[in-house]
């Protein structure tokens, strides 16, 4: 009864203030992504027909409205659109959110920022979609080389490694659509287990600032994200085709996305590369071919404050390691070091040898957010990957066939994100990471185990705080602590145990003495600390400084720890320590950034002081019956990393460009007073771009690369007995190879097939002039000439 | 809220899993292919005592260098020489000169006296397709003299060759034993 009462009351009350028709409505639109305000929003009152436009500034503004309740249509090119009721009484004020969506298959660049920023005191350097196409048929590592202060470290043409100012391995994180990707990235050898044709937009750090996602990345982070789908009812996809000269080989890439407007959405994308054995200029590069296939599922739920997605890709990469560099001992390296072309050069095939890798990626993710008013966005995550890696080598009779490590990484991890805006000013980003991994080497492979088996636990928890002093200053600050636990099942040679004391150091591990080897049980802990500072400030029109100092902690890796062995694939004996502690970097980086779009640049200086920074490099030689191997040893040292980026690119005509790149880093052992091993040489780009949106999108590129010489170095070479002519000789492995310069030629055209299809046709040639070259940073620079000319012919088709 | 509820029992159904695991030790690994021991038996023609050249070293690749036991040679003595070798990390000892000899077309020995020591070799058993393999050889001791005499396995060697110099593949043993002539 007492409802009824109040709804009458309520009802008399409307059509008693229903007289006064002098009432306005205002407010702003915004998008419900990042509050940005949204320019051009139509507002139309049903009935009346009133119509407004939000302006510059977001805001609108109806008047003559009674008291009364309307209905209003909200709605946006970019946007889905709304309709709202709003009972007005008074003056009223009222805010809509809208959903604003990338018109992906248009492809009309609209303001703002499709990926939100990482981090907002450092400079983040991305490869857009465009550039990523370019590269759809090599590797992520060469989509990254191309950014300045991004190199590579390679085994041949096939393996590529990032490197950040440097830095490579563990101490470059990945993160592969929100999952830190754990494809045991230790190794030198081993290279990303992401398709390069999954990753819509790429996003370099460079350095350690980025805290949401690990306080471990001493390098850099890297991550990939796939392309965000609209909520309307869409189906679209795209193919990419690409033919290429060397290698003889293709690689083709296919992508279907179906969206409804109710927010459900899927896509599916799969991935076919398959190439024989690449060419340097004169000869084959034997055993180099690789065979990669991946796909991937991901279906999803969006709505304007929940969502949750489910995704999976699985990545299979079968890789050939050239023939010629699989070596028996010094006496062999000595022989391949002093023949200008491979000890073995077959003919033109397909077919992968050993030695070979073969690698299985299986990444799947179940995710979801709610959007909570006045208090921020939560996110849940939960991730399972298994990284299964083969590695074939050559061996004798019955083991032909069988792999020669055999190493399977599960790890399972659950990340909870909060997303909270305190203020108009202060927004707080924090959470909680759990993370359980566990390695098994298969015993069956009849060759010790490289990698232990080992659980890891880990735990972690951060938060990230900027602040907007005003429109000039920002400021950020953010920790993050990490605790890890290695429980370590590792057979130690009996030798070794005794050699390095241990018996005397840890008695306590020991579980089982066998005849020749040790079975122990290392349990480990690590508590890290890391930490972010920075502030950016926006002057002029278009200039930009960015402060950041970053602490990072890094536990060392299973490898660094347990290495312990013959390590085949490098010919050579690596030893890790136990006693290892976690390395901690301090990295202050600075940039100066313009930005327009007549000529921008940014200036990238920075100082990077790690202490306890684990290097590996030569001790010694050591006998067995196989002939002399050399001794990588792990060892801690004090090390410091100096080095400047720089970025600029210029329209000195209508659609012509110049895009200009310079890295150069140096790396100090300041215990030893040496240079670091394996440093980056200085490098120079210059790229001029012609590009006519008007005719077909036409674009034209020729690009010229210049590396220098790596003049600072460590002399690790060393002496071995030739018997044949009683002589000792030097084994020169640490002399590095001369400056060369590529020239790379780029073109492209858009042709439109119809209303909803467009076909893009490509050719790329790389190294036109088939320059003879060896890059320091190439793990088989020793034994083979990099890639000669390649032609590359590439399709792509929108649909 | 359905999502919701769902994606919270994923989650705990997910920790329950992490929860659970638990292992054994693991199984150490047979070392199935390392050769820790190169035995040369080299038999006089005159029928006097056998000379054993050997090295060994039980732990593969581990720091500890191989023992080597050598012996001396009497002038102007031929001998028949035949090479041994063993994995020794496996029990009962596993001979890898059988596979070897198995994989003979992909296998060859090579001996190499330095310039001093005046002894000449010759490989005498072939592979399965006639070139040599060189388990087998004969030794001539010359004149008193001393100096070293090195065995060396090749892989996938080029078939025929004139010696270690164009003989090309990778190097699976070298064995340099201090000799002497008597």
């Amino acid at each position: 009864m007492r409802n009824y009462a109040l709804l009458v009351l309520l009802f008399s009350s409307i059509t008693s203030l229903s007289q006064n028709c002098d009432n306005s409505l205002s407010g702003i639109v915004t998008d419900i992504h990042d509050g940005q305000l949204l320019i051009g929003v139509t507002l139309i009152i049903a009935d009346t027909e009133q119509t407004v436009q939000t302006g510059l500034d977001g805001e609108f503004s109806f008047s003559n409205l009674c008291n009364d309740t309307y209905f209003i249509q909200v709605s946006h090119p970019y946007c889905l659109t709304k309709g709202f009721t709003v009972r007005i009484s008074g003056n009223t004020k009222k805010s809509f959110k809208l959903e604003h969506h990338i018109e992906e298959l248009n492809q009309i660049t609209i303001e703002g920022k499709a990926y939100s920023d990482k981090s907002k005191t450092l400079l983040e350097n991305t490869i857009n979609k465009e550039e990523l196409e370019r590269f759809n048929s090599g590797s992520l590592g060469d989509a990254l080389n191309s950014l300045s202060g991004v190199s590579s470290l390679n085994t041949g043409s096939t393996v590529v490694k990032p490197m950040i100012n440097g830095l490579h391995s563990s101490r470059v994180v990945i993160v592969n659509n929100g999952v830190r990707m754990e494809d045991q990235e230790w190794g030198a050898e081993h290279a990303p287990n992401i398709d390069i044709n999954s990753v819509s937009n790429l996003t370099v750090i460079k350095g350690a600032g980025a805290l949401q996602y690990s306080g471990d990345a001493v390098g850099g982070v890297i991550i990939a994200e796939a392309s965000k789908v609209p909520v309307k009812d869409s189906l679209y996809g795209k193919t990419l085709m690409t033919a290429t000269s060397n290698g003889r080989g293709a690689s083709l890439s296919s992508k279907l996305t179906k969206s409804y407007q109710n927010g459900w959405y899927a896509t599916l994308q799969g991935s076919l590369k398959r190439f024989g054995d690449f060419e340097a200029p004169g000869y084959v590069l034997s055993n180099t071919g690789i065979f990669e296939r991946s796909a991937s599922l991901q279906v999803g739920f969006n709505r304007f404050d929940y969502g949750i997605e489910g995704y999976y890709s699985i990545f299979k990469n079968e890789i050939g390691i050239l023939a010629a560099s699989h070596l028996g001992g010094a006496q062999d390296q000595i022989r391949a070091i002093d023949s200008d072309v491979p000890l073995i050069i077959n003919d033109f095939t397909y077919t992968i040898n050993a030695p070979r890798q073969d690698v299985t990626h299986h990444l799947a993710t179940i995710k979801g957010f709610k959007r909570f008013e006045n208090f921020g966005k939560l996110s849940i995550q939960y991730d399972f990957q298994r990284n299964n890696r083969l590695e074939f080598d050559i061996r004798r009779g019955d083991d032909k066939k069988k792999a020669a490590s055999d190493l399977q990484l599960d790890t399972h991890t659950v990340l909870l994100d909060l997303d909270a805006p305190l203020s108009d000013k202060i927004v707080l980003k924090t959470g909680l990471m759990a993370k359980y991994q566990k390695n098994v080497a298969n015993p069956e492979t009849g060759v010790r185990r490289l990698i232990p088996d080992f659980q890891m636990y880990d735990l972690g928890m951060y938060f990230v705080m900027d602040y907007q002093l005003n429109d000039q200053w920002l400021l950020e600050a953010g920790g993050r602590f990490d605790y890890s636990f290695m429980d370590v099942f590792k057979f130690y040679r009996t030798s070794f145990w005794e050699l390095r004391n241990y018996d005397q150091l840890f008695p306590e591990i020991v579980l089982e003495e066998l005849e020749n080897q040790i079975l122990t049980n290392p349990q480990l802990n690590f508590n890290n600390g890391s930490a972010t500072l920075g502030a950016n400030y926006t002057f002029g029109e278009d200039y930009k400084l960015f402060f950041n100092y970053s602490m990072a902690s890094r536990a060392p890796n299973s490898s660094e720890l347990f290495s312990e062995g013959l390590h085949h694939s490098a010919s050579r004996i690596e030893l890790g320590d136990l006693s290892f502690n976690s390395e901690i970097a301090h990295k202050v980086a600075l940039t100066f950034q313009k930005e327009n779009d007549l000529f921008s640049f940014n200036v990238n200086p920075y100082i990077n002081t790690i202490s306890d920074f684990i290097v590996n490099e030569p001790t010694e030689i050591q006998q067995t019956l196989r002939g002399n191997f050399q001794v990588w040893e792990y060892r801690q040292t004090d090390a410091q990393l100096l080095g400047v980026d720089v970025d600029a690119s210029y329209a000195f005509a209508k659609n012509v460009r110049l895009n200009s790149q310079f890295s150069l880093v140096k790396g100090y052992d300041q215990t030893l007073d040496a240079p670091l091993i394996g440093m980056p040489p200085v490098n120079i780009s210059n790229e001029i771009v012609y590009q006519n949106p008007e005719f077909n999108n036409i674009r034209l590129s020729l690009q010229s690369a210049y590396h220098f010489k790596q003049n600072d170095y460590p002399n690790t070479n060393f002496e071995v007995f030739i018997p044949e002519t009683e002589t000792y000789k030097l084994v020169d492995v640490s002399s590095t190879p001369d400056a060369y310069h590529l020239l790379n030629f780029n073109s492209s055209i858009d042709i439109n097939l119809n209303q909803k299809s467009k076909l893009t046709v490509g050719l790329r040639i790389t190294n036109v002039l088939n320059t003879s070259y060896r890059n320091y940073l190439n793990r088989l620079r020793y034994y083979a000439d990099d890639l000669g000319r390649n032609f590359l012919f590439n399709l792509k088709i929108n649909y | 809220m359905k999502n919701m509820k769902f994606l919270t029992t994923a989650l705990f159904t997910s920790i329950l899993f992490i929860g659970c695991s638990k292992d054994d030790a693991p199984q150490p690994v047979n070392e199935e292919e390392v050769i820790t021991t190169l035995t040369v038996t080299l038999v006089p023609n005159d029928g006097s005592t056998a000379i054993t050249l050997q090295t060994r070293d039980l732990d593969g690749d581990g720091p500890n260098e191989p023992v080597i036991t050598t012996g001396n040679l009497a002038t102007g003595v031929t001998y028949s020489g035949s090479i041994v070798l063993l994995n020794e990390t496996e029990n009962p000892a596993e001979n890898i000169t059988d596979e070897v000899e198995e994989e003979s077309v992909e296998h060859q020995f090579f001996y190499t006296p330095t310039a001093g020591l005046d002894v000449t070799t010759n490989g005498e058993n072939l592979d399965s397709e006639g070139n040599k393999l060189g388990t087998e050889f004969t030794l001539v001791a010359g004149a008193v003299s001393s100096g070293t005499l090195t065995f060396t396995l090749r892989h996938e060697p080029t078939k025929p060759n004139t010696g270690l110099n164009d003989a090309d593949g990778e190097t699976d043993i070298s064995a340099t034993f201090d000799v002497s002539v008597q």
